[in-house]
């Protein structure tokens, strides 16, 4: 039996900065500052939040899951883990996790894959790589940075979701671990930009079938008031 | 039609090589020695943007592992490569690459005013400059696989690097589905616990081979794999 860890925040949402509700289905690209808080809330339960981050002052330094997993010796994100980039920064650290375990290595779902995964008559059903394509199109770059495009959408944090691996190599897509208000709270370590697609999958058990909103609330927390102990 | 050699080549340990596989020729990647590494990352060289997707390579075949049978996706529902032939049974798909930190860290700095070609060298940097000679970027490189070695994951998540996973004059080969951009390097296996820097060479060989067939074992070993041998040949309508 695999073990699960928990940690409470001691931030108290109404005292957060912003906070937003993102639907099922729908993107969600927000920059967060070197030393905010951020907590994405599981507001009914079992809902994959894929989630990418990059650097706010280059978007080719960007969240790479081998090297996040590689360095902590484990391919499971929970309180703890330091989000690595491509380029070695720390990009956020999990401060608090109430759920205890997320994903790194199922990805997300795209037309093209779920018509390789489910049937080719599921090309137009709704998909992640569709929600991050829009969001990091449509989000308007700080001067002298450039656009995202697709080659930006790398392998991604499977926030909730449950992706077993096996010791003899099998990995499976598993109902969630989550349930209705677990979150994941995370100190951004230098300015990043977030880019969420709240899953919009309805042909396996990420979602337990039922693609439901999420929360994300941002503190504006000073760096020496953050006790995560 | 029978397989037919068209080149051979050797590739030094920590070194870099890259190669246009074409549609309907295979890449046999041998391991001379044993104990090699081979980082590798596949494009559609027709369709850069089209690449390597681990993730969906993972999930389509419901496994944490690569071997004969399996196939490697790209991000558009295609098949770049095939895994036609495999002598060491688990390749590793989660490690990622080394880099200069971690190399400088486990094996100190050398450089190559100091040891010429026996300077200490790292996979992101070999494959980032490989890229840059297609006209293609760092950013354009994601996740990657660590042929001959082996890492498994047990039931908490902790991952183990496996030692002797490749005995000598192991190799895998690699059917390219489409035009496939293959870049490999030949660094240690960001996890090897080994003291020393002794990166192990491979060779390499090119045949031409026959077309997938209706009972080829890699359309056959799973129904997203099917759909996805329908897919890659629809491109090519």
């Amino acid at each position: 039996m695999a073990t699960i860890n928990s940690q409470i925040s001691s931030l108290r949402p109404e005292a957060a900065l912003e906070s937003f509700i993102v639907e099922a289905g729908d993107p969600f690209v927000r920059e967060i500052r070197c030393g905010q808080i951020l907590r994405i809330v599981d507001l009914e339960g079992n809902q994959a939040v894929d989630t990418l981050f990059y650097n706010a002052h280059d978007y080719s330094d960007r969240y790479s899951a081998q090297d996040t997993v590689r360095e902590q010796g484990n391919i499971y994100l929970t309180t703890g883990t330091r989000l690595l980039s491509t380029q070695g920064n720390v990009l956020l650290t999990i401060v608090a996790d109430t759920c205890g375990r997320h994903d790194t290595f199922g990805g997300a779902c795209a037309q093209e894959s779920n018509m390789v995964r489910y049937a080719i008559e599921k090309r137009s059903m709704h998909a992640c790589r569709q929600s991050f394509m829009k969001g990091l199109q449509q989000w308007q770059p700080e001067p002298g940075m450039r656009h995202f495009d697709k080659g930006d959408i790398t392998s991604n944090i499977n926030f909730f979701m449950n992706v077993p691996m096996t010791p003899e190599g099998g990995l499976t897509f598993e109902d969630g671990v989550s349930e209705a208000g677990k979150y994941v709270e995370l100190r951004a370590e230098m300015d990043v930009i977030l880019a969420i697609s709240n899953c919009p999958q309805l042909n396996n058990p990420c979602n337990a079938y039922n693609p439901t909103p999420v929360q994300v609330l941002i503190w504006d927390v000073p760096l020496q008031e953050v006790n995560v102990q | 039609m029978e397989s037919v050699l068209l080149a051979t080549a050797a590739v030094p340990g920590g070194a870099t090589w890259s190669h246009v596989l074409k549609r309907g020729t295979a890449l046999r990647i041998t391991d001379v020695e044993g104990g090699a590494n081979v980082a590798a990352y596949f494009l559609n060289f027709d369709l850069p943007s089209e690449r390597f997707n681990l993730p969906d390579t993972l999930k389509a075949q419901h496994t944490a592992r690569l071997t004969k049978g399996h196939v490697l996706y790209s991000d558009m529902g295609r098949i770049l490569c095939s895994i036609t032939e495999d002598t060491v049974g688990w390749h590793d798909p989660l490690a990622g690459l080394s880099n200069a930190e971690l190399i400088e860290k486990k094996y100190g700095r050398l450089t190559y005013q100091k040891a010429r070609n026996d300077w200490h060298q790292n996979a992101r940097d070999g494959l980032s400059i490989e890229l840059g000679k297609y006209g293609l970027a760092p950013r354009d490189l994601h996740a990657t696989v660590n042929f001959f070695s082996k890492v498994s994951v047990d039931h908490d998540g902790n991952m183990h690097y496996c030692a002797d996973n490749s005995a000598p004059g192991g190799y895998v080969e690699l059917r390219a589905e489409m035009n496939v951009l293959v870049l490999l390097n030949t660094c240690p296996h960001p996890l090897d616990p080994a003291g020393k820097y002794a990166p192990k060479p491979v060779t390499l060989s090119i045949n031409r081979v026959p077309a997938p067939r209706s009972d080829d074992p890699c359309r056959t070993q799973c129904r997203e794999n099917t759909r996805g041998f329908l897919l890659t040949e629809f491109y090519f309508l």
